[in-house]
């Protein structure tokens, strides 16, 4: 046993390393999906056709293009443009512009699926367009968005792994480092599966006890 | 009649193929309290829903507190009203709706004392002890910190009763208020609203299938039947001695039902 942690010891913090890398990368990512998803989901929604237009390009864009590409565009490509770009900063760009665009879809549904009686409610109650969406109608969306948000967000974790592919050292990468070092496949990759379902267990577990929160009180929601 | 709160000149409105309203015309008085009784489909409802501007006439002119309501003046004449002009006369106007229509996510109280904060900048203290008064009347106080979904039909109904009057409009619709609620509820909302006939010099407009309530409550009944008036007078001359045949007809048809008048 002792051996064992003498041995491994090193190579663990150095994937410990690299989960914080991952952490990291998951909660700036799923924030910046989170903006993506709701200016471009409300932006689809809109009664202008040019933000129509716009949040539509932007969505199937990054819906119909693979991560990967997008990544190495935004770190290769964008300096290439002028715009230096750290590694770190190209790999939450990509995810959370990636991960966004489905959530913009998210954000449709949900707000969409809202009866026109709210609305005719906020009309007769004389609110403006922008306090129905702010008071009544996101409000209610919002608890029909988390369930898929909460998926989204761990696709979004695990598709992290993907940035070890501009030398990002994230969990997935430290892995591969320890591997080649020691030669064993088994402990690094168990080490990193047992700690992404640990991450998603995590997120899994807070958005559920958000729902929780959310939908005391809600019709067809009484326990 | 002192000046009309309600003029209705010529106004029709069409779903598709289908003239759900013909030509409408009529007036209400200030403080009147006015009932629409009539088959479905005879277009009683969607009069109610164009005054609170939820569906757009197709034809005719309305003016409510002497402003036309879907038109604004434009270089001498009119144009079609943009929503900073529906905004302004909507204040003027409240409804109650046959589903209630509560806000699901917020309390009781919520429901009544934000919308007079968001669109008269009233103080949330204020706003509050206004909006306890009202649930007060309408006999909701001690559930004030529930969700909508933990009352029954007729409390929900007796909240949105709150909720509209918090905004104090000038003329109140109610549409088959309570339309949806099992039969044993149906009083404690009937009973809020003859109080608020009696206390207030609201005007009223009440669409119902409530005939013995539209007897006791209304000063003028119009009965309405393929998108026009029919027949229109005081309550005791519509409900015991109609001059028209279809409003006879109706009105048997409707003691058939079971109902008293």
């Amino acid at each position: 046993m002792f051996d064992f942690y003498d041995r491994w010891s090193g190579y663990i913090d150095l994937i410990l390393q690299g989960a914080l890398v991952t952490i990291e990368l998951t909660l700036l990512g799923c924030a910046l999906a989170l903006v993506m998803a709701f200016v471009a989901g409300l932006g689809r929604l809109s009664q202008h056709w040019y933000l129509r237009w716009l949040a539509t390009t932007y969505i199937e864009f990054f819906r119909g293009t693979s991560i990967f590409v997008q990544l190495f565009w935004a770190y290769f490509v964008l300096p290439l443009l002028g715009l230096p770009i750290t590694p770190l900063q190209a790999a939450i760009l990509a995810l959370g512009l990636n991960v966004g665009a489905y959530g913009a879809e998210v954000v449709r549904g949900a707000v969409r699926s809202i009866g026109r009686e709210q609305y005719e409610a906020c009309i007769a109650c004389n609110l403006s367009r922008f306090q129905t969406m702010r008071y009544v109608i996101l409000p209610q969306a919002f608890v029909i968005m988390l369930p898929t948000f909460g998926n989204n967000a761990i696709e979004l974790l695990k598709g992290t792994a993907v940035v070890s592919l501009i030398s990002l050292a994230d969990m997935t990468f430290q892995a591969q480092v320890v591997r080649a070092q020691t030669g064993s496949t088994a402990v690094p990759f168990i080490t990193i599966l047992i700690l992404y379902f640990l991450m998603a267990s995590a997120i899994a577990w807070v958005v559920r006890r958000l729902e929780n929160r959310l939908t005391e009180g809600l019709e067809g929601t009484r326990k | 009649m002192p000046d009309a709160i309600i003029e209705i000149d010529k106004v029709s409105k069409r779903f598709g193929q289908l003239e759900v309203l013909k030509d409408l015309t009529f007036n209400v008085a200030p403080g009147e309290k006015l009932a629409l009784i009539g088959p479905s489909g005879s277009g009683k409802t969607t009069i109610l829903r164009i005054l609170m501007t939820l569906e757009q006439i197709n034809g005719g002119h309305i003016k409510v507190d002497g402003e036309q309501l879907w038109h604004m003046p434009a270089n001498g004449g009119l144009a079609p009203a943009n929503e900073a002009h529906l905004h302004r006369m909507r204040a003027k106007i409240g409804m109650v709706f046959q589903l209630f229509n509560l806000f699901p996510h917020m309390t009781v109280l919520r429901n009544v004392m934000l919308p007079p904060i968001l669109t008269q900048g009233v103080r949330k203290e204020d706003a509050e002890a206004r909006a306890m008064e009202l649930l007060d009347m309408v006999g909701m106080a001690e559930k004030a910190t529930a969700k909508p979904a933990q009352l029954s039909g007729g409390q929900k109904q007796r909240v949105a009763i709150a909720r509209a009057l918090a905004l104090q409009p000038k003329v109140m619709l109610f549409d088959e208020v309570t339309s949806a609620l099992d039969p044993e509820l149906v009083e404690e909302v009937l009973n809020v609203m003859r109080r608020l006939a009696e206390e207030t010099d609201m005007t009223m407009l009440l669409v119902t299938h409530e005939m013995s309530f539209a007897h006791d409550f209304a000063d003028r009944v119009l009965f309405f039947d393929g998108g026009r008036i029919v027949e229109e007078g005081p309550p005791d001359q519509i409900f015991t001695n109609p001059r028209e045949e279809r409003t006879q007809g109706f009105l048997k048809k409707v003691i058939a039902a079971g109902q008293r008048i």
